[in-house]
Order: structure tokens, then C-alpha cells, then sequence
């Protein structure tokens, strides 16, 4: 497309603009966006009715199980997935590591996780995302941490569980207590609202939007050691947007079975007969890993600030 | 009596399409199963992605009822809604359903990809002034319509990045598609259009 034609927005239309990036996000809702790490993968998740793939080198229970320092995937790779399906294609960059962004933004994937599940680049810093035109998603286990990363530009946040795991505990202790500090702040009154946001950490601004709208400004989806259609309904009815399912579908029996399952699931997420259906003869679920038995520096929630 | 009007919640921003009925005085209902689609007056399609919503709607039962739907009630379908209710696309999968009922031809992602997604204030004579602020994301397009399309809306080519006119709002009968997302502005007038197709109807 022409540049020229580009630089005049006001008449042929400005991209990259906050309601574009969180807009964006609103059309995913409902739906599962699952962690591929090659073509075969993906044609599967887009097959089943995923609503976006993830593109990633290991999934998180590789990156826990092999150790080392984990990474953006290499383009090449991306690119083949971009082609190979029809649904939007997300890929990960590590925390502070803008260069990645750059990167993975000029491969035309259509939205980053700034993601805790690959070594972080910054132990200070997340990355400036209003300086990108593709927009961001990003973990947070409190509505503190959710509130930095959208004033850091972040158009849509995911709790973050304990990736690799396939146990949902995190997962749920962090979409909880997200609702439940939103509750929290919108029964303040409005004098309450600056030690609120002292205490939460996050921008006064912010804080006070949450108050009065009684909701995130952007979509919230949970993600972390999903692994059954019954995770993944447990995680609507808790109020969830949507979810992400990283290694619980590739790591099972039957991912082709899992990944129609958990889909169906999380469309019908408040009718147990057919989260009963469709948890019917799925094999076995990825073996995984309780996270209390993992020594805290290895837990990847914790990377984040 | 306010028509009881559906809104496809298979995927996508139901929500906001809910929202904006509801505030225009309709009652809603969210759709998952056949069986919700009995005693609608209209039917809204949501934004979304249109190949899983396809995929969905397929293992959900719901292409065969929503086709024989279409020739009842006025239907209402934004961006992914567009497609849905496309004869025919283009940039699709090879094996992606469609409802179908306006007789067009929408190319998918006609834009580019999310880093295109983009805003744009457009004239829109059948809701009137002012212009209507419209929000593409990951849009569709009208690549050609047959005669019996009414073309709501179009980015002139002095305004379009190829140069040429862009159709991308259309009505045939009762049926209507954006390829743009009202929903999610506070500007109501193209649901307020639907809302009195549906009472009209």
C-alpha cells in the first residue's frame, strides 16, 4: 500500500489507534486461543474452532521441562503459520524486550503477549506499547498488575496462572482476585480511591474508570495451566472473556478431541450437560504438575512488576 | 409490545450488539442452540471471526436453521456478520459455510491484518447526518454486488488506500451488513436502522 496515501489519516482512516487494539480483543471473545508450535498444530486448533493461535517455539511445559533461556520463535516459522491459517495469529515477546516487538510487529502477526512464560529481558521495565500499531495482550494475577500493563499501552490482559502446569489453581486465584478487587472498588466511595490506587499501585485515573464502569477497560482472559473443558468453563463462569490453552491441548492423549472439546466447553460454559458431552472419551490429559511443588523461582507468575 | 430481537453468541462482541439493542428499547436474546432461534422478530450477527464462527455454527447445528431463518426475519450481520451473510467469499477457507441471503461478494481481512485495522468517518445517507465514525478491524469488504443491493455506504476512492470506491455497508430485502463495527461507539443510528427494519418488518 502506498506510504503517501498512509500519511494522510484524517482522510484515508488512522490505524493503531487505542480503539482499534482493544476492539480487536472484544472480537475474540468467547473464545480459545490455544498455543501451537508448528503448522500441523495450528490447522488443528483453527479446525476445532479456535479463535487465534499462538504461535510459540516450546510450549510452556517444554520451556519448564528443558530449562535454558526461552525466547520470540523464529520468524520463519511464524510466517509459515501466518500462512498456513485464516485465523488471527498471535505470537510472544519477552518482558522489556521491545526489539522482539519490532520484530514480530513487522511479520504482520496480529497481536503480542509481552509473555512471563519466556525469560524476562527487563527485571524493571515492560515494554512501551503505545509506541506499536499492533496491539498487546499481558498476564496479571492482581487488578494492580492489570492496571500498570494498560497504562503501559496493554489492549487486553490474561491472568496468568502457572503456566506449563495443567493445574488450575493460579489460574483461578488470579481471575478471582481480579473480580473481586474490581468489586472491591466499585463499592469505595470516591474519596477512597486514592489510597485504592496508592495501595493498588496503579494510575489514579485508571483506578477511578474501574470504579464507576464496574469493569477492566479491556478484555480479560485467563490463561495458565488449563487443561479440560470443565477448566475452561470454570474460567467463563468465573467471569472470564475468554481463555488461552497453551500446553494442555498438545501435551494430551487426543489433542484433536481436546482441542474440539474445550472449545465447546467454553461456547456452552454454563450448561453442564454439554461440558458433560464434550469431556466424553478425551483419553488422558496432560500429566502435570502441582504448582506448590514447584520452588517459587521456578514459578513463572511471579515474573512481572 | 418491543420485538424480541436474537443475537448470535457463539463468538464475538455480543455484548456490545446486546447493549446497543437493548438500549434502543428491544429485548435481547443471546443464541447459542436452534431451538433459541424460535419466536425471534430479528437476528443480529456479531463481530467476530468469521471462520470459527463458521466452524461453530456448522458442529452447533445452526447453518441449516439460520438459512431457512434468513427469508423470515430481518438479519443483521457486523464484519464477521458480513461474511456470514455473504453468498459467496473470497480469502476464505475452501470449506467455509456461509448463511448466505445478500447476493455479494465479501473478501475477507480485505484490509490487511491487525496493524491496518483503522478508524474513518463516513457518509452514510440512510441514517442521515452527521457522519457516521466508523471502526474497521481485521474488515471485510464488498467486492461486488449484484443490482438487487441497495449500497448503504462506501469509502469514495478519493479516500481509499487502492484508489477505488469500497462498498461496505449494503441492504438487500431484509437483510443488512456492515463491514464496520457500529457496536462498539456509542453512535446508535445504525442499530435504531435495524431496530425499525425489524418493527417494519
Amino acid at each position: 500500500m502506498a506510504n503517501e496515501a498512509k500519511k494522510d489519516a484524517a482522510k484515508t482512516g488512522v490505524t493503531g489507534t487505542t480503539r482499534v487494539k482493544r476492539g480487536m480483543a472484544d472480537m475474540l471473545k468467547g473464545g480459545v486461543i490455544m498455543d501451537v508450535v508448528n503448522v500441523e498444530q495450528a490447522k488443528i486448533a483453527e479446525d476445532s474452532g479456535a479463535i487465534a493461535v499462538m504461535a510459540l517455539e516450546r510450549v510452556p511445559a517444554d520451556i519448564r521441562a528443558q530449562g535454558g533461556v526461552a525466547r520470540m520463535s523464529d520468524p520463519d516459522m511464524i510466517d509459515e503459520i501466518i500462512k498456513a491459517v485464516s485465523i488471527p495469529v498471535m505470537a510472544k515477546a519477552r518482558i522489556g524486550h521491545f526489539v522482539e516487538a519490532q520484530v514480530i510487529q513487522s511479520l504482520g502477526v496480529d497481536y503480542i503477549d509481552e509473555s512471563e512464560v519466556l525469560t524476562p529481558a527487563d527485571y524493571f521495565h515492560h515494554i512501551d506499547k503505545w509506541q506499536f500499531t499492533v496491539p498487546f495482550v499481558c498476564g496479571a494475577t492482581n487488578l494492580g498488575e492489570a492496571l500498570r500493563r494498560i497504562n503501559e499501552g496493554a489492549a487486553m490482559i490474561r491472568s496468568k496462572g502457572e503456566a506449563g502446569t495443567g493445574d488450575v489453581s493460579n489460574a483461578t486465584m488470579h481471575i478471582r482476585t481480579i473480580k473481586s478487587e474490581i468489586r472491591k472498588l466499585s463499592s469505595m466511595s470516591k474519596d477512597e480511591l486514592y489510597v485504592a490506587a496508592k495501595e493498588l499501585q496503579a494510575p489514579y485515573d485508571l483506578v477511578c474508570e474501574v470504579a464507576e464502569t464496574g469493569a477492566l477497560p479491556v478484555v480479560l482472559f485467563t490463561a495458565g495451566g488449563i487443561a479440560t473443558p470443565a477448566d475452561a468453563a470454570m474460567m467463563m463462569q468465573l467471569g472470564a472473556d475468554g481463555v488461552f490453552v497453551g500446553s494442555g491441548i498438545f501435551k494430551s492423549g487426543d489433542p484433536v478431541k481436546r482441542a474440539n472439546a474445550i472449545v465447546q466447553a467454553t461456547l456452552h460454559f454454563d450448561n453442564p450437560d454439554e461440558i458433560a458431552k464434550a469431556t466424553r472419551g478425551l483419553g488422558e490429559a496432560m500429566v502435570g504438575i502441582n504448582v506448590a511443588d514447584i520452588p517459587a523461582p521456578h514459578r513463572l507468575a511471579e515474573r512481572g512488576w | 409490545m418491543s420485538p424480541v430481537i436474537g443475537v448470535l453468541a457463539i463468538q464475538g462482541d455480543v455484548r456490545e450488539h446486546a447493549h446497543c439493542l437493548t438500549e434502543l428499547g428491544a429485548q435481547v436474546r443471546l443464541v447459542k442452540t436452534a431451538e433459541q432461534l424460535v419466536g425471534l422478530a430479528g437476528l443480529v450477527i456479531p463481530g467476530g471471526e468469521s471462520t470459527t464462527m463458521s466452524i461453530l455454527a456448522v458442529k452447533n447445528q445452526l447453518i441449516e436453521p439460520l438459512r431457512e431463518l434468513r427469508a423470515q426475519i430481518p438479519m443483521y450481520g457486523s464484519c464477521a456478520g458480513l461474511i456470514m451473510l455473504a453468498n459467496t467469499i473470497t480469502d476464505g477457507r475452501s470449506d467455509q459455510q456461509t448463511i448466505g441471503g445478500l447476493d455479494i461478494c465479501a473478501k475477507r481481512n480485505a484490509f490487511g491484518r491487525q496493524v491496518d485495522s483503522f478508524e474513518i468517518d463516513l457518509k452514510i445517507p440512510a441514517i442521515g447526518e452527521p457522519d457516521f465514525h466508523a471502526i474497521f478491524i481485521r474488515a471485510p469488504l464488498v467486492e461486488s454486488a449484484s443490482d438487487a443491493v441497495e449500497v448503504l455506504a462506501a469509502i469514495p476512492g478519493e479516500r481509499s488506500l487502492t484508489g477505488s470506491e469500497q462498498i461496505v455497508a449494503v441492504r438487500q430485502g431484509n437483510l443488512m451488513a456492515t463491514s464496520f463495527h457500529p457496536e462498539i461507539t456509542s453512535d446508535l443510528r445504525i442499530h435504531k436502522y435495524f431496530v425499525e427494519m425489524v418493527r417494519s418488518a
